[in-house]
């Protein structure tokens, strides 16, 4: 319970700077008449980078667009890959194989190189990178998903439900849906951490959203030839990444641990 | 089991035949010309339809692929437009640093993970347990490329007890100063992969211990350590090993970014290099190879799984 608080805590931290962001920044992001790699205090709160930009201008901006990229892949990869899971684990034989041939192909590009394709493909923007992160993730959750139903499946009072005359649609609802979600449900959001994680990969390899609206990865990117001089800027991204991720971890594992039948 | 074997040889074919279909859509959907990267500003038809040739962008669709399947067959990747080197060669030559890179971080990582996610499962309560839950929690979040950063940063540039990138140009002929190139890269991955590995052992463990039959045992008298031993493992080693067959994969991921990180020569890098010159040859080879890798992994181990989990090989799982 500690740590669901502290979850909510950490999110809302990173909700309230993106919030903020729409409607206040406290400078233009692409100003750049600021004096280059100022220290943190006074007119600039965290300091400029080696282009004179403020940092924390570029920080809110971020935290938008990690809560997008996050969000966004959890969404169409959460959809798509429970309705192909479900589908798979109730497929006749040959069907299912089929599908858990196409899982496993999709699978195999690993995120991030499906990703730079995409990018490749399309452009480099956040709608790329959530596109690559979202199709990705669905393959991974209809394949948990799948052994999930399975598993269930094999259990007895499945057997018990059908011999006693319920149909399927009501043993989905009463006996598999209620035995996988928890499962299903941390993994969703350990995937929206890894959605975050991924777009700042890309951002990171210079193929996220390009300036003045960037993503933590590339101000990370940007800031890495001047952390000696100027460590904020290599520093402050990258724990507002880990605040996020932490946070959507520790309300996952509270979820998971408020979920009737697991106790710990 | 052998029955089981077959069949999932057959699937692990189609599982590559449907990669590289998917590979070669998506990559004919890039834009432009591929002969396009070969030829300079202002060049004459005749440049261009050799150009064409060259690339094999003047067949038509089918053909090229089958020429692309009947080059994968034959392991013939083909010329990279840049270096006009064969791509084969290119990635075998990159591998030398991707596959010890890869390697050392997996086994690094295991070595850590097995033992330290048992005993967050088993010794929540005692005073490191906090601890090893928080080094998890932190681990999983953290963007390998910033422990990367700041792992330079604190060994490289400031106390300069490592190198801070980049690869011995002689490969391994020096085996120290190339291992020395790795340490910080492997260090970075294996936290990170650590990290996300002890979640699932220990989550694998609670399951295991909270279980009924582990509870039967012990109340039929036997010692908690020969009722893990017999009932527990076998029972959590199924979802784990699941779960490293994909780690594996990922732990290549976190190579691709890693290499750019430290400057290493390795797979991702060429598929970087590739992507920023449009060497389409070596974008399908990288990826087809790493595919490949990755298919290969997880039939290893969805066998493996059969082997430890009887459960699995029974038929009661279907409708």
């Amino acid at each position: 319970m500690k740590g669901f608080v502290a979850g909510c805590v950490l999110v809302g931290v990173v909700l309230a700077l993106a919030a903020v962001s729409l409607v206040w920044l406290p400078y233009d992001p692409a100003d750049t008449s600021g004096a280059r790699l100022v220290p943190p205090g006074g007119a600039h709160l965290l300091g400029t980078d080696k282009l004179g930009r403020d940092l924390l201008t570029h920080l809110m901006i971020g935290a938008r667009i990690a809560l997008t990229a996050g969000a966004g892949s959890v969404l169409l990869g959460g959809v798509l890959g429970v309705a192909a899971g479900l589908a798979a684990g109730f497929a006749t034989r040959w069907l299912d194989d089929a599908l858990a041939a196409a899982l496993d192909a999709l699978i195999a590009f690993p995120t991030l190189l499906l990703a730079m394709l995409v990018v490749a493909v399309r452009e480099a923007s956040l709608g790329s990178a959530v596109l690559a992160i979202g199709l990705a993730m669905s393959a991974v959750v209809a394949r948990l998903t799948r052994i999930l139903v399975k598993r269930v499946l094999a259990q007895d009072y499945i057997t018990a439900a059908r011999t006693s005359g319920s149909s399927w649609p009501r043993v989905i609802v009463e006996h598999v849906l209620p035995n996988i979600w928890p499962t299903l449900l941390v993994n969703l959001a350990l995937q929206f951490g890894l959605a975050v994680l991924a777009e700042a990969s890309l951002s990171y390899l210079g193929l996220g959203p390009p300036p003045p609206n960037a993503s933590w990865g590339r101000l990370l990117h940007e800031a890495q030839a001047t952390v000696l001089t100027a460590p904020v800027g290599a520093i402050a991204p990258g724990i507002l990444l880990v605040v996020l991720v932490v946070g959507v971890n520790l309300v996952a594992d509270g979820l998971r641990d408020l979920a009737p039948g697991r106790s710990r | 089991m052998a029955r089981y074997l077959l069949r999932r040889t057959a699937f692990l074919l189609g599982s590559l035949l449907l990669a590289a279909s998917l590979l070669f859509v998506l990559l004919r959907l890039l834009p432009g010309d591929p002969s396009n990267a070969l030829l300079p500003m202002g060049a004459t038809p005749e440049q261009i339809a050799a150009a064409r040739r060259q690339t094999g962008s003047d067949l038509t669709l089918p053909e090229q692929y089958a020429a692309w399947l009947g080059g994968l067959v034959r392991l013939d990747l083909g010329t990279s437009y840049v270096s006009r080197l064969p791509v084969g060669g290119e990635i075998a030559a990159r591998l030398a640093v991707t596959v010890p890179l890869t390697l050392l971080a997996f086994v690094l990582a295991v070595v850590v993970a097995v033992p330290v996610g048992f005993l967050t499962a088993r010794r929540a309560e005692r005073w490191y347990g906090p601890l090893l839950s928080g080094f998890a929690q932190l681990g999983i979040a953290v963007p390998v490329f910033w422990i990367g950063m700041l792992l330079v940063t604190v060994f490289a540039l400031r106390l300069r007890l490592l190198p801070a990138g980049g690869f011995p140009r002689e490969d391994w002929a020096e085996p120290g100063r190339a291992l020395a190139a790795l340490v910080l890269p492997v260090v970075a991955i294996a936290l990170v992969m650590s990290a996300s590995l002890i979640r699932y052992v220990r989550s694998a463990t609670l399951e295991v211990l909270g279980s009924d039959h582990m509870r039967t045992a012990r109340a039929l008298g036997e010692s908690f350590a020969g009722a893990m031993w017999r009932h527990g493992l076998r029972n959590a080693a199924a979802p784990v090993i699941s779960i490293l067959g994909i780690e594996l994969a990922t732990t290549f991921l976190g190579a691709v970014v890693v290499e750019s990180v430290f400057a290493l020569p390795g797979l991702g890098a060429l598929l970087v290099e590739g992507i920023a010159e449009h060497d389409y040859p070596v974008i399908q080879g990288v990826l087809a190879v790493s595919t490949l890798a990755v298919l290969v992994i997880g039939f290893a181990a969805d066998i493996a799984q059969r082997l430890v989990d009887p459960r699995l090989r029974t038929r009661l799982g279907r409708p």
